[in-house]
């Protein structure tokens, strides 16, 4: 039996397997529920933002296939800990990698893991799912951001 | 009975390999594949006689016509009626359910009045509906579901009353293969004077269907999902209630005569067919529909319960599995909704997809259904006449497979 060799690679599986930063956030900065209307799939993303804009804190539950839950696990590693502009960024370069037609320059030092996804692109059908947490944290840091500014 | 390994010859498509495999084409719920008979009559249509219908005098519009028309029989016949004026053509179910929404639910539903489903309705059949109710106040109400899948008999004497001014209710479902016992509840809404609608997207391509038998008002279906094209649907209606209903889309071919300011209306069925339809694809449905008869209604519901009794026995031996839907194959039709605990429907629809086996995984437009089910999704396999047992062997061992790949995952 042929495999979906590049859909199914091991850091992927393990992701799925053991999801990074799975759960919920008691008193988040921001909470936000994704849905893929196709699958209808779903996945709820708590943010901790502190005063000066970092990423304290990043969980995920999510209801969804590997890719999914996988996608989302390695995004919470990518952006914990990370200013909420670096983090605009690494959205930034990951959608880039799933969406440009073409070719896109590989995704290097701290990003590397996300790699493992460009696979994904094979299936146009599943990149909805890769990016169902990625547009998700768009949202928040977007409710992130309105929040602040309305207060200063 | 009919041997489905003589027919795979008359389908193409099945001849193809993906990833140097054999197809094994388990997706019929969702569209059909078309036998060479079908393919081949749009091409003649197209090499010898395409011309508007209704129109011309010369040769060719006649010939369209007449073949265009012919079908009408054709489809008359397969569901129990003789009256052509009966079968309005539209462009799928969604159509057909459509026009009895816009139609005959504008001019008679009223505040208050209550419209009754299942719980396990296609979209096409509970979007159209809310609309309604939200427009015109209306209320919708849902029947219970047994354990099993299967309509609730006591909950329809229950809920269907002096209220209830429609019953919307599929024939088959699309997910849980449930056959509803429309008669019974037909004549329970009948009762109350309430319009019975069966939602036959799923039901007429794989069950011997008469509209006397089913006693209802309106029968919507749609002929891709029996060997015809994508784009032809027919709403079938009681002449009574369709020559009271108005026109539900205006313009060409629905008019018998048209002043600058004034029009007056087509007779049935024209009436409701307004612009250029699909010639085409009318045409080529009628070649389907010869196809379904030449093998006989009742053979296809034998040969589509042999393989479902083998699929469910099958099936049923995996590990983890979770099959939905009534438990003995004589109450559902050629469908089986399944998940392989812990393994998203997904992930199993692209390992399936590998070994060139075609099933659907999702929510199967029938979100509310999923939400009672408690899961995102389902896979599913759905079979037609040219499926065989051995088929079902591939699935199965294919299933055990994508096991071994992803792995178990714990319910988180």
């Amino acid at each position: 039996m042929s495999l979906s060799d590049d859909l199914y690679r091991e850091t992927i599986l393990d992701h799925y397997h053991q999801p990074r930063n799975h759960g919920t956030i008691e008193t988040p900065t921001a909470q936000i529920e994704g849905v893929n209307p196709l699958c209808g799939d779903e996945l709820t993303l708590y943010l901790k933002v502190s005063d000066q804009g970092k990423i304290d804190d990043v969980k995920l539950t999510a209801h969804g296939c590997s890719i999914n839950t996988a996608s989302g696990s390695m995004m919470s590693e990518a952006v914990l800990g990370q200013s909420v502009e670096r983090a605009r960024e690494i959205i930034e370069s990951f959608k880039e990698m799933m969406l440009t037609k073409g070719e896109t320059a590989e995704l290097e030092g701290d990003l590397e893991d996300l790699e493992a996804l460009r696979g994904v692109k094979k299936y146009p059908v599943r990149i909805k799912c890769a990016l169902l947490p990625w547009n998700t944290l768009l949202e928040g840091l977007d409710t992130v951001n309105g929040a602040r500014e309305n207060n200063t | 009975m009919f041997d489905s390994n003589q027919l795979i010859k008359d389908f193409p498509i099945l001849a193809r390999e993906i990833n140097g495999k054999q197809l094994v084409y388990l997706d019929n719920a969702a569209t059909s594949q078309k036998p060479k008979a079908v393919i081949d009559s749009i091409c003649h249509y197209y090499e010898h006689y395409n011309a508007n219908v209704h129109r011309g005098i010369h040769t060719m519009s006649e010939e369209a016509t007449a073949a265009y028309e012919e079908v009408r029989e054709k489809v008359g016949a397969l569901i129990g009626t003789s009256d052509t004026g009966e079968i309005i053509y539209t462009s799928g179910t969604t159509d057909s359910i459509n026009l009895v929404a816009y139609s005959w639910g504008r001019q008679n539903v009223l505040p208050g009045d209550e419209i009754v489903l299942t719980p396990m309705e296609h979209h096409s059949n509970l979007v159209p509906w809310q609309q309604l109710a939200a427009e015109r106040e209306a209320k919708l109400v849902f029947l219970d579901l047994t354990e099993d899948g299967q309509v609730c008999m006591d909950s329809a004497r229950k809920l269907i009353g002096p209220k209830t001014r429609l019953v919307a209710i599929t024939q088959m479902s699309n997910v849980l293969g449930t056959i509803v016992p429309v008669r019974a509840i037909a004549d329970l809404a009948h009762s109350f004077g309430a319009v019975v609608l069966v939602d036959g997207a799923q039901g007429v391509p794989h069950l011997p269907t008469s509209v006397q038998e089913l006693g209802c008002d309106f029968l919507a279906f749609s002929l891709h999902k029996m060997l015809g094209p994508t784009g032809v649907g027919v709403l079938w209606g009681k002449r009574a209630i369709l020559e009271a209903m108005p026109p539900f889309k205006f313009g060409g071919d629905m008019i018998s005569s048209v002043a600058r300011e004034k029009s007056r209306f087509n007779e049935l069925p024209w009436k409701f067919e307004a612009g250029t339809p699909n010639v085409e694809g009318v045409i080529a449905s009628g070649a389907a529909i010869d196809y379904l008869n030449k093998l006989g209604m009742a053979a296809v519901r034998e040969h589509e319960l042999e393989i479902t009794e083998y699929a469910l026995e099958k099936l049923g031996a995996i590990k983890d599995i979770v099959i939905y839907g009534p438990k003995e194959a004589s109450r559902r039709g050629g469908v089986v909704a399944f998940n392989i605990e812990g393994i998203h429907p997904h992930d199993l629809g692209q390992i399936l997809s590998d070994s060139a086996i075609a099933i659907r995984a999702g929510h199967h437009c029938c979100q509310p259904l999923m939400k009672d089910l408690k899961v995102m999704g389902t896979a599913r396999a759905s079979f037609y006449i040219y499926n065989t047992k051995s088929e079902v062997d591939v699935l199965v061992a294919a299933l055990e497979e994508a096991e071994k790949v992803l792995g178990h995952v714990a319910v988180r």
